[in-house]
């Protein structure tokens, strides 16, 4: 590993296009996440956050351009270079992508396992106390995924994305489908894990309020770039009539309703 | 906040993990996290296990990160208790804490249920049981739609028909026909090299006839077809139920025996005598010219000759065959597709119990049919 690699932001998006199908998705895009950021990709239905997140995963090649992931391009290096790099970040799918045939135990053991060398009692132990930082009790490690609700889902899934000590958190919509109490929660739980471990933390959001609550660095993306970046207030403060659009969305609601 | 960036930055400039015994004392020194552990977890585990409990007072001030892992390796070394002297930064705590109340849960010990065999057993017996009181509904159910639909032609799903016919029925012609006809040219060929021994060449058309027509041709077709559009079925039932779009449609008060499952049966039931048909004739082009290769029978002959040795009945039994064969396809594939539950492991299951069924109870009814049917067709002198 080289000294920029240690030193530079996590992730760094070089000029990145997109195009899907016929469609350019993304243009000219170079975003850059520092270390110990909480980054919300916020953005309209079909504005491409999800594929950007998916291209910095990896799961998806941009049409042009670099996506370097700790310093180095995510498709630098032999096989294992490639996967050691992917073990160093934490992946929180939409739908939680539990894997159904496994126990919730054994979904967060899976990336143990994988990884080698740990005693099955070393990974009971740390899968227990993955549990306990989501906040899900040991009694319900025997269910199958299929059995478990909307929220336990998702802290699962976190304790599975967790389960490596990863120092990269990429979450898509962590409090989508959540009520109002679990989404707080939920978002309590991911500033205490970013303070605590020093994560971290890409997010794709909808949600105002999990904006307002999680995120220190904000990137909107419209017409297929990215429209601003920065803390809250000075993205609110920004004149771009999509941006009023979208963080003034819910005043004008209110006011609708008080009218009517 | 900003304290959390500058902890986050000076944690990825950090060191290798390192052990150092001085005298009395341990100090531990760099990166104690799963990552960096894992390159020097045999060497620093062996040395741990010396250390652990002899080994009074531990330095880990100069620690600069450690993770839960790092923390659960020391906390098991040093038996699963704080050692007497234990120098530890702030930053340190949270791991400790993290692993101290799970490192001590014992691992649960199986314990030996000698009645599992017969519950086992007993389980089997009420699953199969289970499965043909579904079965049964289903069919009642499909029944009732039948009827229904005749009553009120308006309402037969028939854009869903002509799709099932079509992908049932017409994409399977090529693959049916070039099996059909590889069959055919083998059979013919091993079956040449034996009939020649007895001079009895001319009893080649009566064995193809007979054999393809009546049995080979609606067997091979049932068995294609089962691996084929059966699975198919069957997935698709049951990514439909995955997605929730069977819920869907009983929700909008549409039933899915009569717009999911009637039209497949339906279409099988028209398609698969059509296909025994097709692939019975392939079978029987390869059958032909095999002969006319190895024994010069001339496929004017071949042609001419089989009205008058096979049975027209023989025929009429293959038609009746494929369609039985192809409703029973038909429904099997689609109860195992309503069973499946909406996780991977039972949508693999369901597709393989669906095909290894539908083909065994091909064979089953073919047994039936070979009984029912023996004083037809077969002419005897």
């Amino acid at each position: 590993m080289n000294a920029n690699a240690v030193s530079g932001p996590v992730i760094e998006l070089r000029d990145v296009c997109t195009r899907l199908g016929t469609q350019w998705i993304h243009q000219n895009i170079d975003l850059r996440v520092e270390r110990g950021d909480l980054l919300a990709l916020v953005g309209g239905s079909g504005a491409g956050k999800t594929t950007l997140l998916r291209e910095m995963i990896g799961l998806q090649q941009p049409t042009l351009g670099e996506v370097l992931l700790f310093g180095e391009p995510l498709q630098a290096g032999h096989r294992a270079e490639r996967f050691a790099r992917l073990r160093r970040m934490g992946v929180l799918f939409q739908q939680g992508a539990l894997y159904s045939a496994l126990t919730l135990y054994d979904n967060i053991a899976f990336p143990l396992r994988e990884f080698g060398g740990l005693l099955e009692e070393e990974i009971r132990a740390l899968v227990l106390s993955k549990m306990a930082l989501v906040e899900l009790k040991p009694q319900h490690a025997k269910l199958m995924p299929a059995q478990l609700s909307g929220g336990m889902v998702k802290r699962a899934a976190l304790a599975r994305a967790l389960a490596l000590e990863p120092e990269l958190l990429l979450l898509d919509e962590p409090t989508a489908g959540l009520d109002p109490e679990r989404s707080a929660g939920f978002v309590r739980l991911i500033r205490e894990l970013h303070a605590s471990l020093g994560l971290t933390v890409v997010f794709v959001t909808h949600d105002l309020e999990t904006l307002s609550s999680l995120a220190n660095r904000i990137a909107v993306l419209a017409e297929h770039r990215i429209l601003a970046i920065g803390a809250l207030e000075e993205i609110q403060a920004s004149k771009h009539p999509f941006i009023q659009k979208f963080f003034h969305y819910r005043t004008t609601v209110d006011e609708q309703a008080a009218d009517s | 906040m900003v304290q959390a960036k500058a902890h986050a930055i000076a944690l990825a400039k950090s060191p290798p993990p390192h052990l150092r015994h001085e005298g009395e004392h341990c100090v531990l020194t760099g990166d104690w996290t799963l990552l960096a552990l894992k390159p020097r977890l045999i060497m620093l585990r062996a040395r741990l296990l010396f250390h652990g409990r002899s080994v009074k007072v531990w330095d880990l001030s100069q620690v600069s990160r450690m993770d839960t892992f790092g923390a659960l390796l020391l906390w098991r070394a040093w038996g699963l208790r704080e050692p007497e002297t234990l120098v530890l930064s702030p930053a340190l705590h949270p791991a400790f804490e993290r692993v101290r109340g799970v490192a001590a849960t014992p691992v649960e010990t199986a314990h030996v249920d000698w009645l599992k065999p017969v519950v086992l057993l007993g389980k089997q017996f009420i699953g199969a049981f289970e499965q043909l009181i579904g079965f049964a509904c289903m069919l009642g159910m499909v029944s009732i739609e039948a009827a229904r639909l005749f009553v009120e032609p308006r309402s037969i799903p028939m854009k869903e028909f002509s799709a099932a016919l079509y992908k049932t029925g017409v994409q399977a012609m090529p693959i049916s026909a070039l099996v059909g006809f590889l069959i055919g040219v083998v059979l013919s060929y091993l079956s040449a090299l034996q009939l020649r021994n007895f001079g009895a060449d001319a009893l080649i058309i009566n064995i193809l006839g007979i054999g393809i027509i009546r049995e080979l041709g609606p067997v091979l077709v049932s068995i294609l077809v089962a691996g084929r559009s059966g699975s198919a079925i069957t997935a698709q039932l049951g990514v439909m139920r995955v997605t929730e779009e069977i819920d869907a449609l009983a929700a909008m008060g549409v039933s899915i025996h009569q717009r999911l499952i009637w039209p497949k049966v339906l279409a099988m039931a028209i398609a698969m005598p059509l296909l025994v048909l097709w692939t019975s004739t392939a079978a029987l082009i390869g059958g032909m010219l095999a002969a006319q290769v190895q024994l010069e029978i001339d496929w004017r002959f071949f042609a001419m000759s089989l009205p008058h040795v096979v049975p027209v009945q023989n025929l009429y039994i293959g038609f009746a065959k494929g369609g039985v064969f192809g409703v029973a396809i038909a429904l099997i594939a689609c109860h195992f597709g309503l069973r499946i539950k909406p996780n991977t492991e039972s949508l693999s299951r369901n597709t393989t119990a669906a095909v290894v069924t539908a083909i065994t109870a091909v064979i089953l009814l073919d047994a039936v049919f070979a009984m029912l049917t023996r004083g037809i067709g077969v002419p005897l002198r």
